[in-house]
């Protein structure tokens, strides 16, 4: 449509406001409550035009219609504007100079206005009194300088689907309010910081981490991606070269993010910069044999009372280790793993490689593994999540990896969210969860555990632990009787129908609700939402994963997906929801035992003649020990010799006494990491690595799209890359290895593989691109796969029907309780990273396990109290914590706390085809601490 | 002009008889025989048409034509269709609603039976101000009569028509009376105006074409229908037909609420029908239609109280709440009142009404305390004049009309408490 503006003739788009399209024609109208990521409210009225009727416009809002005749800055209006800034600015804390933001960022867009129309509030009588909100730890909270813009309200409910702030009081008394009106630091915020990132003032503005925060235009801002999880957040560092320091990190564009970072993303970076790092290279002191654990944490000492949480004490560890040269430490890494070798055989080798790792790392960590050490011993914390849903889905559909990305939920008219903590885990992924489910996707959430999650879910249902195969069974039994099926897709696309059919016909609702404590029509709801949903995607996480029947459970949720033809179309897939940054990349890349790069099998004999004739070395027929057999085997002793980059099994793997032993029992550990961890307390030699910060690299998240992360700080003291490290170990073991960068190393990875083939640190660009991709200059890669033919032998898919079949341990009287294990949003992992930085370690200090309020006045527990727990086969103590999210029979407790750590309670038994062991199910029982 | 009418009364004539708000009451009167003819003689057109032509304006205070506002509503649409009853009357010296709905509640809902039956609503949303517990109480109970009677509900008077109306209680915020701001609360939102447009019409009440009109409104129809467009021109003036209740309340001897034609002059309000000035003193000013609207100095008191003269004086009827002060009273101590009102009843959307209203206040305030500047003067007409017809709602404007009217008829007010440094009124009272 035409309309003029400012004597303009304009061509505006349909239902495009008259601020777009002015913006559009380049005519600037100023504006302080829009943001064009918001959907706008028009409340601040600095962008008023005239359209020729009593009421000024607000450009903001108002569409544009056919014909209008628009005036954006006319002398009167000029005039109101600068009135506004007044009126506005009077209100503010006297001394602009000091201004929160403008001092931080540079970016105070209400100070623009003031300079624009020298307007500074001194016409009128200075306002005052509103007080400072310090109560959280990453926002500062000045309720003086806001100018109620509600940017922060839409910000958080919009974006980040928390629904934290809103407004309380009316007229000139109005003010922002967190929950009822409560301090920020005590309301159900997250501390996302979306809402600080959009605030024009100096209301909301992120404190410190690192130096002092200084404008955007000081620093240096390198384009790189988010170190946590899995979702691999695309975000800018703004970085002081000068002081070799991170100052703060913005969320960027992207598909996957839409600009949008939770806590780890956005304040958990100062970890790279922490004291403790490993500046040179370290060998165990003569008298510090025989190995074992150097701190108490480690060595499982409980003197009885409970400690505040931390971080080793290096005090405590340092002094059996005395400094070397990398030449010395590398030397003798060398010369003990080839004695191994070649005393004991290739298999008295293994590697742990780590999804931390980028893709060029973990490719030549795995070269290195196989063709230097000559053993297939290499696997890495996949294993710990994921391994099982690897398996089904290889086995089911012949790829591993999803089919849709997680933005695909805007598409879908229903999703299933089983076994996943996602607020916490995949914290932006649950944002787009959460505002598919607003704009009409059902939301079914499945997890004993009743997680934030479960608040937007269209459907709950609260199963009993360890029963998901039953439950999934009885929602297939009702697709198939009530026909909700997809007769064509499971004829023209699938095979083994039948024998699924016949199986699941056993587990009606009523059989599976007594198995599950779901009530039968409960079950009958959801499979009913999940049928006949028109398209549907299935997402699931370590809930489901990380047991011994892992494989089982995936297998029904591909059979559920299969069966209603959910895969293959927009809106519709599997999506295990990856866990570390590079999980997938890591699996890539093949730090599996089973296969080379690109889920390529070490069995097969052509294949491996490939990677012989790559690499120039005779590989071995025999696929490698898993994780968790590794570990078995050091401590049988057949295998004698390890190289770990970059993972900590010592908090990682189950049945932490028995890691312990198997550590200690080894001939010599290498240990290559950027702090001191637990498990290096076990090592000959740990080698100082380099930060996520430090390098260059590349990442797959969990929707296959592969990043670049880039290097934003130098390394301290004489901390090595991590790839070169690798070469150097690999030369001098006499496997010479020698490449120019990390580019180098992709190319030659991406040419062993379908799935990279086309792609190249060149082509990649800002935001990555998904694999496979056939034409990465132009496309960002296909978000579904599968719309044809399936990779398998026949091009179809594959039914597997799994029994349920009750835990391994089940409660007892000695053990009444289920324990079962998970992450906070606030840390990551064994703790490493988190645990050292500011503000994650400032909201989630110390460990706890959480139960059932009543499950606790029935054992005489109240919240707060000192408890422990035990297992069969340890014991922790910590502190109570009553919530109704557990489940009652069942407690949950964090993995991240060395000082009381889960897997010293948890089960060592291994899922047969995926060989993940059982984190999430054991029997314990909670006693008062003495 | 004005002309002289052969009843001074419709709406008001029975209000002494306690029998009229019963559903049995009203109807031996003639009462729900225009609902009875105009759902089952007239087309929905016709009836508008009829209100159009009788020239009824709104009496919520913007004072817009009803019929012209019954027909921005789409004649054909399969959603359904709403119809509001403003009755959230929070406009300081306004009170005609009040006894509307506690005299005649069924005058109200043969009124809104018409005006569904126009719009083609289904069910009309009585929001009534949160203080207003005995009139809700009386509308309930004649909602629930009219149930009783098939006067509400599937099959109203027989006549195949369907409307369901819904009494819903305020919280106590006067933003609420803005019909947007009504909408949201209706919602269950918090009360603060929408931007416009859409306008109600098109996105009203949960996102359907809705029309909000004013209790009195409503009352005035079933005479329309009843008794034609052209009795109803026999009230009034040519541009403001029909009565009016007006409201008086300050110093007068006989206040209350008196229904006269529209164009009665102010004087014979004040000086006859209220009694005039109590204790023998002389006016000093009158607001002549609720507190929102710029008052007139003593001298004006000639005007015909009719949007169209009242404009020419740079005031308006708005909801004809009449608040009389005499010789006695501090201009200033007025504006500290008038002010606080609205700095506290903004909904706090809009900066310059949000902030403006504050301000305004603090320097009303300061000026009756002593404090004020000779500049003082200027940025209260400064900051007024940028709150007008720039925000989302007309609260603004309301806000900043009553500082304008009374610095241009009692500035001496001001600038003698400036120039003094202290109130010269000994009768004012604590803030
Ligand atoms: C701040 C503000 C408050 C209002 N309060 C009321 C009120 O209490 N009652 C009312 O009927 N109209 C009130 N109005 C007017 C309504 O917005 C609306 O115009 C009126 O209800 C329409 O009815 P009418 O056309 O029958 O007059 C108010 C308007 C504004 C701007
Ligand atoms: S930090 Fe995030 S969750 Fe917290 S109030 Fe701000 S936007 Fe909401
Ligand atoms: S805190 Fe900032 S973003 Fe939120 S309303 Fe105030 S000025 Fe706007
Ligand atoms: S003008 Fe005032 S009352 Fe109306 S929407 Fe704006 S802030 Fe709210
Ligand atoms: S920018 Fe349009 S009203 Fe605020």
């Amino acid at each position: 449509m035409r309309i003029t503006i400012d004597g303009r003739e304009i061509e505006a788009r349909e239902g495009a406001t008259i601020f777009d399209a002015a913006g559009a024609a380049g005519i600037d109208i100023p504006v302080l409550c829009h943001d064009p990521r918001l959907d706008p409210v028009g409340v601040c009225r600095l962008c008023v035009v005239d359209v020729g009727e009593r009421v000024l416009a607000a450009a903001c809002v108002r569409r544009c219609e056919p014909g209008m005749e628009v005036r954006t800055n006319t002398s009167d209006i000029e005039a109101d504007r600068a009135v506004l800034t007044e009126l506005l600015m009077s209100e503010q804390p006297a001394d602009h100079e000091a201004d929160r933001r403008e001092r931080a960022f540079g970016d105070n867009a209400l100070l623009a206005c003031a300079r624009r129309y020298d307007a500074w509030g001194d016409s009128l009588p200075r306002g005052g009194g509103r007080a400072d909100d310090t109560s959280s730890s990453v926002i500062h909270v000045d309720h003086q300088a806001c100018i109620l813009c509600d940017r922060c309200i839409r910000a958080c409910d919009e974006l980040q689907n928390n629904e934290v702030i809103g407004r309380t009081g009316k007229g000139h008394d109005s003010r922002i309010a967190f929950d009822l009106d409560v301090p920020m630091g005590q309301s159900t915020c997250v501390s996302c910081g979306e809402c600080a990132a959009v605030c024009p003032t100096g209301a909301l503005v992120d404190v410190a981490i690192g130096p002092e925060l200084r404008p955007r235009d000081e620093l240096e801002a390198v384009d790189s991606v988010c170190p946590y999880c899995g979702v691999g957040c695309a975000l800018t560092y703004h970085v002081d070269r000068e002081r070799n320091a991170i100052v703060f990190a913005e969320g960027r564009e992207s598909p996957g993010n839409r600009q949008r970072l939770c806590v780890k993303g956005r304040y958990g970076w100062d970890y790279a910069a922490h004291p403790q790092r490993l500046r040179v290279p370290l060998i165990r002191r003569d008298d510090a044999y025989p190995k074992g654990a150097l701190s108490k944490d480690v060595r499982g000492e409980h003197d009885g009372r409970r400690k505040p949480g931390g971080i080793v004490d290096y005090d405590e560890v340092l002094p059996a280790f005395r400094e070397a040269t990398w030449d010395e430490a590398l030397d003798l890494v060398a010369e003990r793993l080839s004695t191994i070798r070649d005393r004991d055989g290739p298999d008295a080798l293994a590697g742990f490689g780590s999804a931390k790792c980028s893709n060029e790392e973990a490719y030549l960590f795995q070269k290195l593994v196989r063709a230097c050490f000559g053993t297939n011993n290499v696997d890495h914390c996949t294993r710990l999540c994921h391994a099982s849903s690897v398996a089904a889905l290889l086995e089911g559909i012949g790829s591993g990896a999803v089919t849709t990305t997680y933005g695909d939920i805007a598409n879908a008219g229903a999703a299933l969210l089983a076994g996943t903590n996602t607020t916490a885990n995949h914290p932006v992924a649950a944002t787009f969860f959460k505002e598919a489910r607003k704009r009409g996707t059902k939301l079914i959430v499945v997890d004993p555990r009743r997680e934030a999650i479960a608040e937007h879910a269209d459907h709950y249902c609260r199963i009993k632990p360890g029963t998901d195969v039953a439950f999934y069974n009885a929602m297939m039994q009702v697709i198939i009787e009530e026909e909700l099926g997809d007769r064509a897709f499971i004829e023209e696309r699938t095979e083994n129908y039948d024998a699924l059919a016949t199986l699941v016909a056993d587990y009606p609702p009523e059989r599976a609700g007594a198995i599950c404590g779901v009530e039968p029509d409960d079950i009958r709801a959801v499979a009913r939402a999940f049928g006949s949903a028109d398209s549907a995607i299935v997402f699931w996480g370590m809930g489901i994963s990380q047991h011994v029947y892992g494989t089982n459970n995936a297998r029904c949720l591909i059979a559920l997906a299969l069966l209603t033809g959910n895969i293959g179309k927009a809106g519709a897939g599997l999506h295990p929801l990856r866990g570390q940054n590079n999980v997938q990349g890591a699996s890539d890349a093949g730090l599996i035992p089973m296969v080379y790069p690109d889920y390529q099998s070490v069995e097969d004999p052509a294949i491996r003649e490939k990677f012989e004739s790559a690499w120039g070395r005779e590989l071995s027929p025999q696929r490698g020990l898993t994780v968790v057999e590794i570990a078995h085997a050091a401590l049988e002793g057949s295998v004698k010799g390890m190289y770990i980059m970059g993972e900590n099994p010592f908090l990682s793997d189950p049945n932490v006494n028995k890691v312990r032993k198997a550590l200690s029992n080894l001939d010599f550990l290498v240990v290559q990491d950027i702090f001191l961890t637990e498990t290096a307390e076990f090592a000959d030699v740990i080698l100082p690595a380099s930060s996520y910060m430090e390098k260059l690299g590349t990442y797959t998240n969990t929707d296959r799209r592969v990043q670049i992360g880039r290097p934003v700080l130098e390394m301290p003291g004489e901390a090595r890359l991590d790839w070169e490290v690798v070469c150097d170990v690999s030369t001098r073991m006499g496997f010479p290895m020698d490449y120019a960068s990390p580019s180098e190393i992709f190319d030659e990875f991406a040419g062993l593989t379908n799935a990279y083939a086309t792609l190249s640190h060149d082509n990649l660009g800002a935001v990555g691109k998904l694999w496979p991709n056939p034409d990465p200059e132009r496309d960002d890669g296909p978000v579904v796969l599968f719309d044809d033919a399936f990779p398998t032998e026949n091009g179809r898919a594959k039914f597997v029907p799994a029994e349920w079949t009750a835990a391994r341990e089940l409660p007892d009287d000695d053990y009444p309780f289920v324990l079962n294990t998970g992450r906070l949003l606030e840390h990551w992992h064994t703790g490493v990273m988190t645990r050292r930085t500011r503000v994650l370690d400032a909201i989630a200090p110390e460990a706890f396990v959480a139960m059932h309020p009543d499950d606790g006045s029935a054992n005489g527990l109240s919240d707060g109290d000192n408890v422990t727990v035990e297992s069969r086969r340890g014991s922790v103590t910590l502190r109570l914590r009553l919530t109704t999210r557990e489940c009652r029979g069942a407690v949950f407790m964090p993995i991240h706390f060395r000082e009381a750590a889960a897997n010293l309670l948890t089960l060592d038994e291994l899922d047969p085809d995926g060989k993940i062991p059982e984190f999430k199910f054991c029997a314990v029982r909670v006693s008062a601490a003495g | 002009m004005l002309k002289v009418p052969h009843v001074t009364s419709y709406l008001t004539e029975h209000f002494a008889e306690d029998a009229f708000g019963t559903l049995a009451g009203y109807e031996k009167k003639g009462g729900y025989a225009a609902a009875r003819k105009a759902l089952t003689e007239m087309a929905p057109g016709d009836v508008i048409e009829l209100v159009k032509a009788s020239g009824l304006q709104g009496r919520g205070g913007a004072g817009f034509n009803t019929g012209l506002k019954w027909s921005f509503m789409p004649a054909d649409s399969d959603v359904p269709k709403y119809l509001v009853c403003n009755a959230d009357e929070s406009e300081p010296g306004s009170f005609k609603d009040r006894i509307l709905l506690e005299r005649s509640p069924h005058q109200l809902l043969e009124g809104i039976l018409i005006a569904a039956y126009a719009v083609g609503a289904c069910t009309t949303f009585i929001y009534i101000r949160g203080e207003y517990s005995f009139p809700a109480d009386q509308v309930e109970r004649a909602v629930a009569e009219a149930y009783d009677q098939g006067h509400l509900g599937p099959n109203v008077l027989g006549s195949g028509f369907r409307h369901d109306v819904v009494v819903h209680r305020g919280a106590g915020a006067y933003i609420c009376g803005e019909e947007t701001g009504l909408l949201e609360s209706l919602e269950g939102k918090k009360g603060q105006p929408r931007k416009k447009p859409p306008f109600p019409a098109q996105v009203g009440a949960f996102g359907m074409p809705t029309t909000v009109n004013n209790v009195e409104t409503f009352c005035h129809v079933p005479y329309i229908v009843n008794r034609g467009a052209e009795w109803f021109r026999g009230f009034g003036t040519e541009a403001s037909p029909g009565t009016t209740l007006f409201g008086v309340s300050g110093h007068v001897v006989k206040p209350g609420l008196f229904e006269l034609p529209l164009g009665t002059p102010l004087s014979e309000i004040v000086f006859e029908h209220a009694g005039g000035i109590a204790g023998g003193r002389k006016v000093k000013g009158v607001i002549p239609g609720g507190m929102s609207m710029p008052i007139l100095p003593a001298g004006q008191l000639d005007v015909p109280m009719a949007n169209e003269s009242l404009r020419e004086r740079g005031t308006m009827l708005g909801t004809g709440g009449i608040m009389v002060m005499d010789e006695t009273t501090c201009m200033v101590r007025v504006g500290c009142v008038i002010s606080y009102f609205f700095r506290d009843e903004s909904c706090g959307q809009c900066t310059q009404c949000r902030e403006g209203t504050g301000w305004l206040n603090k320097i009303m305030n300061r000026i009756e305390r002593g404090a004020g500047q000779s500049e003082d003067l200027g940025v209260l007409l400064d900051i007024a004049a940028k709150m007008e017809g720039q925000t989302i709602c007309a609260f603004a404007d309301a806000a900043a009309w009553p500082v304008q009217g009374l610095l241009r008829h009692f500035r001496a007010d001001f600038e003698e408490h400036v120039r003094l440094g202290r109130c010269p009124f000994t009768a004012s009272f604590e803030l």
